[in-house]
């Protein structure tokens, strides 16, 4: 039996071929690793991220998130919900805590969730995956199992938005968060603590409905990496990778810059170092290669 | 009687018990001290999206400038960054109040009908609780259409590399557009979903007879 076991939240972008199932193919590989064991939410439902607003409403909302807290607690009773995903874990953790603020949504929910046969009776913990592995697991753990360093790979830890605020992981600030920074230095790489664009807004939605603001701010985000001369950019978001990603060629016809840089998560990393070959990194999953971390992939691992 | 001529006889020449009472969080409305760190932290009204940006719009909600703020396109340029909560030496949590006043101003009829954030929100909430789950090429055909079919097309030939870039990487799926994941309970869904917008409603309702 696994140490450590959780309720498994992976969301919506996490699905075999949505926009962050890379994300999920690693953190796969790397909770094989550490013995964590997920144990997937049975019929989980999405969370409404912060950009259904115009519709959802506060109670609708809360419903949403709330039914997964009660198929949790009906099939994986007593475990905590963890999540991948920032937006996940954020819309997740904003319910908990507005339902156990006040007794008024907590009755409405439970009234609501009637209608599809579900109750909840305790309120579930919610966690990010990097909250169980600083904090559970602890850099310690995470680094004995590193036997394939990143030597010499320079690396923005780009933090973003939702793992970091409103919420945040404890005992780190809003404004510079070092967890990223610390993971990076785990593994064997060399971090930039001074890469200023770390907690910087990639857009977040507008890059979908306003893409000329968010590529602004994404611009800023990428400058500043090749300004510390990184060679690849780590998060723990999926929105904050698939945006910093994937408009890269957009932003370059936009402003004639040139950027081609890898932005990858923190458990791909770890699984190249934990002696992952780029299949079980997901690796194939960058639009733009990260071949740096290929060739380390296809090396041969010190034991 | 619309509901937005409902509402606008009843909270008449207080605008601010209207916010109070009727969005989300709008209680804390009162509680800001004009220090402006929430524009100041505000990614996009650094780029000078905001007409008036939160401060401001509180400002506008204690002078009663109703019309103006409800047909604003400024909240719609949030990005749910949470900076402005963080920040905000009074706690306000400016980013809920913000998604409040924009879902009002959307619920009266009164925002601003081609924002395309209002659209896509929208778009992003129908879609999701749909099935139960986001569609991801759905949603974004469902944007790229909005103006109708040639700019539609026109918007998916911009998108092309990136979208074949996804494709390649095998996150993005075009049979998704045939049906794609989804939840097995969607029934349990809109019902109790319904059941949610029913109590909501018949909570605000409440307030404008009491």
């Amino acid at each position: 039996m696994s140490k450590h076991e959780y309720a498994f939240y992976p969301g919506c972008s996490s699905q075999k071929g949505a926009s962050a199932s890379n994300y999920l193919t690693s953190v796969e590989a790397m909770c094989k690793t550490l013995d964590v064991k997920l144990t997937e939410i049975p019929d989980w439902n999405c969370c409404g991220a912060s950009i259904g607003y115009a519709e959802a409403g506060e109670l609708p909302r809360h419903v949403l998130n709330a039914r997964n807290f009660a198929l949790s607690e009906q099939n994986l009773p007593g475990q905590e919900i963890v999540a991948t995903c920032a937006a996940c874990w954020l819309g997740a953790r904003e319910t908990r805590e507005r339902l156990t603020h006040s007794d008024t949504l907590m009755a409405d929910t439970r009234e609501a969730l009637k209608e599809a046969g579900l109750t909840i009776n305790e309120m579930p913990e919610i966690r990010h995956m990097v909250e169980v592995l600083i904090e559970d697991l602890g850099f310690e753990e995470m680094a004995k199992h590193v036997v394939r360093p990143l030597e010499g790979v320079k690396i923005a830890g780009y933090v973003g938005c939702q793992t970091n605020r409103p919420f945040g992981v404890a005992g780190e600030s809003f404004e510079n968060p070092v967890y990223l920074d610390k993971m990076v230095e785990m593994v064997g790489a060399e971090p930039i603590p001074e890469y200023e664009q770390k907690v910087t807004c990639c857009g977040g939605a507008l890059a979908f409905s306003e893409p000329e603001k968010a590529q602004a701010q994404i611009k800023d985000i990428v400058e500043s990496a090749y300004d510390h001369g990184a060679e690849m950019i780590v998060t723990p978001c999926p929105l904050c990778q698939a945006n910093v990603e994937i408009y890269q060629g957009q932003i370059n016809k936009r402003y004639g810059t040139k950027f081609d840089i890898p932005v990858m998560y923190y458990s791909q990393l770890m699984v190249v170092a934990y002696g992952g070959d780029a299949k079980a990194a997901a690796l194939n999953g960058q639009v733009i290669k990260a071949r740096r971390l290929e060739e380390i992939a296809a090396k041969p691992v010190k034991r | 009687m619309s509901a937005n001529t409902a509402v606008a006889a009843k909270y008449r020449n207080n605008f601010l018990k209207e916010i109070e009472e009727q969005v989300e969080m709008g209680d804390w409305v009162k509680m800001c001290m004009q220090c402006g760190v929430c524009s100041g932290s505000c990614p996009t009204n650094f780029q000078g999206a905001w007409e008036h940006p939160p401060q401001e719009l509180f400002m506008m909600i204690r002078a009663g400038k109703r019309e103006e703020v409800l047909t604003t396109s400024s909240m719609w340029n949030c990005t749910s960054c949470y900076n402005c909560i963080v920040r905000c030496p009074r706690k306000l949590p400016i980013t809920h109040i913000m998604h409040g006043i924009a879902e009002y101003a959307h619920r009266l009829g009164m925002a601003p009908k081609l924002q395309p954030t209002r659209f896509f929100s929208g778009l992003f909430w129908k879609n999701c609780t749909h099935t139960g789950r986001v569609n991801e090429l759905k949603l974004s055909m469902g944007l790229y259409f909005k103006d109708g079919f040639v700019q539609g097309i026109k918007n998916g030939m911009a998108m092309q590399a990136v979208a074949l870039g996804l494709v390649k990487a095998k996150r993005l799926n075009v049979m998704e557009l045939f049906g794609g994941h989804k939840c097995k309970d969607q029934k349990g869904i809109q019902a109790m979903l319904k059941k949610a917008y029913e109590i909501e409603r018949s909570r605000k309702t409440a307030r404008i007879a009491g």
